[in-house]
């Protein structure tokens, strides 16, 4: 039985992820905004073969509060194997555009939070000696893009801050594996047109666990993702300025 | 954003509000005019309107009872989720329709059927109890005693009454994920409807028709019986679905296509005239569920399922004028699936009532809407009736000469301040203000 701490456990992956986990019987520490709806979320997963479900409901944009919080889960679980952390916005780009305190609040969900997180979660498990963190990032990481350059350049910084962490723990022995999702059918999405590049938070949550499970470093999902950032990154920016993807 | 139902025909541009929990559906209610949708698998416009809740993100299990085998789960949460939690703990539905992918709230609504309805009723006769929100934003726990007259109106209600958010289900005892299924079959109408009296002690029965068959082939079919297996082995095949380019595959629904097809599945049937064997509990309820695209075949102009139900006295005269009918109108069927329907049960819009049931999948095309007029009307006079679940064309008139009880529903409805809430183009259309 491993003890998984989920943070921004009501997103639609995070759910997904968890409900593999129950089924092994796990122990779970949730923490997410909605009181409610973690509520269900947690009956939901002890019905399907979690060992223990807890849940611990907090604004994660209080950075303040995550030490509490981290502490409070090492406590409640006696120790934390995997952490995930799923939580985020998709940021508007328009409305940031126009909008200085939007882009910030943005950068503040999307990046700040989580790095305020990894922190403390780096000198936890760097002194245990053992342990998987795995983060959310994205592949609009890779490259800025005008279509969505806020969302994005907030999860390049979770790229480069994990690629460095990867690289600070590797002696501690732990792991941490930055997971880069492209387009996820949710069911808020469930009507749109959709491309052959979506898939199902099913299938994401699946490559998730997976790659936690394999202690990877980097994974593309679907890994056809791969290819494609790494041919969108080697277009000279000369080209890449005047070009519309 | 243009939605329909499974059928794909009629179309309606709608705003969809997915909810995430109970306050969010509740502020939702007290602000719109609405109908509430589940996976959108029933074929016609019952599930359309302009302002639509999307159950699909209530889909949490609430408690599994694994000893009693009771489930209590969000309305959103589909068959198809729920089979792969239940069944290894040996437990499955009393009750299941011909596809996995709806979900609990819209089995409710539509109070579905299945295969061994001659024996076990409806989807309803095992719900214990509903948690619905009402027009007024009230929240309320609705069973056979507390509050019946709603808990009637809701289950077969087709979501008129109210939104059901959760609901507890008695499930069944199973010691196999397998389903025993033999086939048998039939060379004419009398004898394939002697056939579902003479195996009633059969679990599941259902069969297929020819409906393209003339001359001394009329009334062909194929009657598959099912029990459950026994072999206390409850892993199930891994369920996979695709979707396919089915679309390109249209021009293929023709007349003589059809007819040659069927041909081949009734010969298929009948090299060995008795054939038992072991299959996939997947496999034997939910076959069309492997493509998920399937009703891309009639491309996109969309189809009609035409399900009706006759009692048993004259039925086979009274099958026989109705497939002439559809024969002398130059129309057919593609597919048509016939069942006997056991005693109806207390719901005020049920469906199932005792007698034969058929279903005919028509591509959709004006000479087919004229045909269906008629094949009302007839439907009418031999007393019997359409299933809401399935209709996108039935007259005002048509429904409440034939829902007996429409006038208690309606009551109800504006009883529990649902009837200027809880509103789709079906319920306009059938004159249920």
């Amino acid at each position: 039985m491993k003890k998984v701490l989920i943070i921004g456990a009501t997103s639609a992956i995070a759910q997904h992820c968890a409900q593999l986990w129950a089924r092994r019987g796990d122990e779970l520490y949730l923490v997410a905004r909605n009181q409610e709806l973690l509520k269900t979320i947690a009956s939901d997963l002890k019905a399907k073969g979690a060992a223990e479900t807890h849940i611990h409901h907090m604004d994660l944009n209080e950075i303040d509060n995550h030490f509490a919080m981290l502490k409070k889960a090492e406590e409640t679980l006696s120790d934390i194997d995997t952490v995930l952390i799923a939580h985020g916005t998709l940021s508007n780009q328009k409305i940031c555009e126009q909008s200085v305190v939007q882009t910030i609040a943005e950068m503040q969900t999307n990046a700040l939070s989580i790095i305020s997180l990894l922190t403390h979660i780096a000198n936890l498990f760097e002194i245990k000696r053992s342990g998987t963190i795995a983060v959310i990032s994205s592949v609009a990481g890779d490259r800025g893009r005008k279509s969505n350059y806020v969302y994005g350049s907030s999860k390049a910084m979770i790229t480069s801050f994990t690629s460095g962490l990867r690289q600070r723990l590797n002696k501690a022995n732990v792991a941490v594996v930055t997971i880069k999702p492209g387009f996820v059918n949710t069911p808020m999405t469930a009507t749109l047109k959709k491309g052959l590049l979506w898939v199902k938070p099913e299938f994401v949550s699946a490559k998730i666990v997976k790659a936690i499970d394999q202690r990877k470093d980097e994974v593309y999902i679907p890994s056809l993702w791969w290819l494609i950032m790494t041919i969108i990154k080697i277009i000279p920016e000369n080209i890449f300025k005047r070009i519309n993807i | 954003m243009k939605i329909h139902g499974w059928g794909r025909y009629p179309k309606i541009d709608a705003t969809l509000f997915y909810p995430k929990d109970q306050s969010e559906c509740i502020n939702y209610i007290k602000k719109n005019s609405f109908i509430p949708r589940g996976s959108g698998k029933s074929y016609g416009d019952s599930a359309n309107a302009e302002n639509v809740l999307q159950s699909l993100c209530l889909n949490q299990l609430i408690k599994f009872d694994k000893i009693n085998g009771v489930i209590i789960c969000q309305s959103g949460i589909t068959f198809r989720d729920l089979i792969s939690i239940i069944v290894p703990e040996g437990w499955f539905f009393h009750v299941t329709p011909g596809t996995s992918n709806i979900t609990i709230g819209g089995a409710v609504a539509a109070d579905v059927h299945g295969k061994n309805h001659h024996k076990k009723g409806s989807f309803s006769n095992y719900v214990l109890s509903i948690d619905m929100i009402l027009g007024s934003g009230d929240f309320v726990s609705v069973t056979r005693d507390n509050l019946p007259d709603l808990f009637y109106a809701t289950c077969g209600g087709m979501g008129l009454t109210g939104f059901i958010f959760s609901a507890t289900i008695q499930l069944k005892r199973i010691t196999s994920g397998k389903i025993f299924q033999s086939t048998k079959i039939f060379k004419s109408l009398e004898e394939i409807c002697e056939s579902f009296e003479k195996f009633s002690a059969a679990n599941y029965s259902v069969a297929w028709l020819d409906t393209l068959a003339t001359g001394k082939d009329f009334g062909r079919s194929v009657l598959f019986i099912g029990e459950h297996s026994d072999d206390e082995n409850l892993s199930m095949n891994k369920f996979k679905s695709l979707n396919l380019p089915i679309k390109l595959g249209s021009f293929m629904i023709n007349k003589h296509t059809m007819k040659i097809f069927n041909k081949i599945y009734y010969k298929k049937n009948s090299i060995n005239k008795e054939n038992k064997y072991l299959i996939d509990i997947n496999n034997f309820f939910y076959p069309l569920d492997t493509i998920k695209n399937w009703n891309l075949i009639y491309g996109n102009s969309g189809f009609i399922q035409y399900q009706f139900v006759i009692p048993k006295n004259n039925s086979v005269s009274n099958l026989k004028k109705i497939l002439k009918k559809i024969n002398d109108h130059n129309q057919f069927s593609t597919l048509a699936v016939l069942k006997l329907l056991g005693k109806s049960n207390d719901n005020y819009l049920s469906f199932p009532m005792e007698g034969l049931t058929l279903a005919l999948d028509f591509k959709l095309s004006n000479s087919i809407i004229k045909l269906i007029k008629f094949l009302d009307e007839m439907i009418v006079d031999m007393n019997g009736k359409i299933y809401l679940a399935k209709d996108a064309l039935m007259s005002e008139n048509t429904f409440k000469k034939t829902y007996s009880k429409w006038k208690k529903f309606q009551a109800v409805r504006i009883k529990y301040h649902a009837n200027d809430k809880f509103v789709s183009s079906q319920s306009k259309r059938l004159g249920l203000l």
